[in-house]
């Protein structure tokens, strides 16, 4: 980071999540609107955050002064960057040191990927999470013998390719483990600009309007060599079609069905009622008759608990059966009602994320973006 | 609507419309109309927030062919 104590300073994305999970100390100021910052901010273990929207600050920064902390770094962060640096500039001046804004604001924090090694796999290949920090969405990728697949690619397509051409492989399938709701899949994308196979679970895919390969349990996908399979699990729930992956016999990608410390919601493409059912069996049967040393990799994080050492987000199986509520509820009738009431709000768009995963909608980079602003809430228990 | 002046903030990023609206506001006496117009979506929710949190007036706002419209009464 390029300091100077009496200047303003911009801090990145990219730093800012290293401060993060380093859990390093921070104080945020958040000048945008108070229904935008209620409704999703910067959080992390080591943040203090507080909300003055910039334009209570247009006549000076008295007000904001008297509640920063002196000597601690200090972060201005607005929607795009303009306002922080109108309010972090008049901070310096009034004689702070440690000022920093936020390089592309919240839009540049949503769109944030930190790739993280989950493991080696058994042939030489490996296994990353890429944890896009700011709205708590994982995507994966499995690399292999100089070739890779991609799971859950987030519409930063970029990032994935940069990330194979670093390391060497070719992008030869991108995954998604069901149609998602609460942000536009970069998996089509990616699978085009690399050459790549696009797989979908067909039970999500009937109203698609492009053309993809069936992902069908009992299918194995084959990357670099013969010797690592992606095993597809039916596992419905989150959606009809949602369908979990086995990594090398090591690794369980549980897509929406299961987080950390929640399980997927089954409400988001209007059906709560007829999948309860489904989402029951496959957590209570389904995953109980795996083997249960297998480690557990979501499509989400709900909470910043759920980051672990250096950002990854995993559990043994076995301690998910112990510790996440959403395993622990003996009675069916209790499970119903906890998956379909007192459900947190639908994420920000979801019915426009959906129709663009289909290929129905096509709207424009900076919509794709709209759309997506605001945390995930595909959990029951995120609030 | 007949308005006293007119601010127009096309082509700004925030936060200079909300900056440009308030230095207006400010030079008008009570009962007097401001217009503003925008093209920074961004702004739309701001604005409205702003507006509330000064006590003033919104009127009414509105949106064409991508400009943003915003009528705001001093009190």
């Amino acid at each position: 980071m390029n300091t100077d104590a009496n200047r303003m300073n911009m801090m990145t994305a990219k730093e800012l999540t290293r401060i993060i999970l380093a859990k390093e100390e921070i104080f945020i100021l958040d000048v945008r609107n108070e229904n935008d910052y209620n409704d999703w901010k910067i959080e992390g273990e080591s943040v203090e955050i507080i909300n003055i929207p910039y334009f209570d600050l247009l006549d000076g920064v008295d007000e904001a002064l008297d509640k920063l902390p002196d000597g601690k770094k200090l972060l201005v962060v607005c929607a795009k960057e303009g306002s922080s640096k109108f309010v972090a500039e008049q901070i310096v001046d009034a004689g702070r040191t440690d000022v920093h804004y936020l390089e592309g604001g919240m839009k540049a924090w949503s769109e944030y990927l930190e790739p993280v090694k989950i493991g080696d796999l058994k042939d030489g290949g490996s296994l990353y999470q890429f944890v896009r920090i700011g709205k708590g969405c994982l995507s994966y990728m499995v690399l292999s013998k100089g070739e890779a697949a991609v799971i859950d690619t987030l519409r930063m397509t970029d990032v994935f390719e940069q990330f194979a051409k670093e390391q060497g492989v070719q992008i030869k399938h991108t995954l998604d483990t069901h149609l998602h709701a609460d942000h536009i899949s970069g998996g089509r994308k990616l699978a085009e600009q690399s050459g790549a196979t696009y797989w979908l679970p067909p039970k999500d895919a009937t109203e698609v309007t492009f053309d993809y390969e069936k992902l069908e349990e009992g299918q194995g996908i084959t990357i670099g060599s013969t010797t690592l399979r992606i095993q597809p699990i039916y596992s419905p729930g989150h959606t009809i079609g949602s369908t979990s992956f086995i990594i090398d016999d090591q690794y369980l990608l549980t897509g929406d069905i299961l987080f950390i410390e929640s399980i997927g919601r089954p409400d988001l493409a209007g059906k709560a009622e007829d999948w309860v059912g489904d989402l029951r069996n496959t957590l209570y049967n389904r995953y109980k008759e795996l083997s249960q040393d297998l480690i557990v990799l979501p499509a989400h994080f709900g909470k910043v608990t759920e980051l672990g050492e250096g950002g990854r987000v995993m559990a043994k199986l076995s301690d998910l059966f112990l510790h996440n509520p959403g395993l622990n509820i003996q009675q069916e009738k209790d499970f119903r009602s906890a998956v379909t009431e007192n459900l947190p709000p639908q994420p920000n768009a979801y019915q426009e994320i959906r129709q663009t995963n289909m290929g129905k909608i096509t709207p424009s980079e900076e919509e794709q973006r709209e759309m997506e602003i605001g945390p995930n809430r595909c959990a029951v228990h995120d609030k | 609507m007949k308005t006293d002046i007119l601010v127009d903030t096309k082509g700004m990023a925030c936060p200079m419309p909300i900056v440009k609206a308030k230095k207006a506001l400010d030079g008008l006496l009570p009962g007097q109309v401001m217009e503003v117009h925008s093209t920074d979506k961004g702004s739309v929710n701001d604005f409205q927030a702003w507006v509330k949190q000064t006590k003033h007036e919104l009127l009414k706002h509105e949106e064409e062919n991508n400009v943003f419209k915003f009528f705001v009464k001093k009190v």
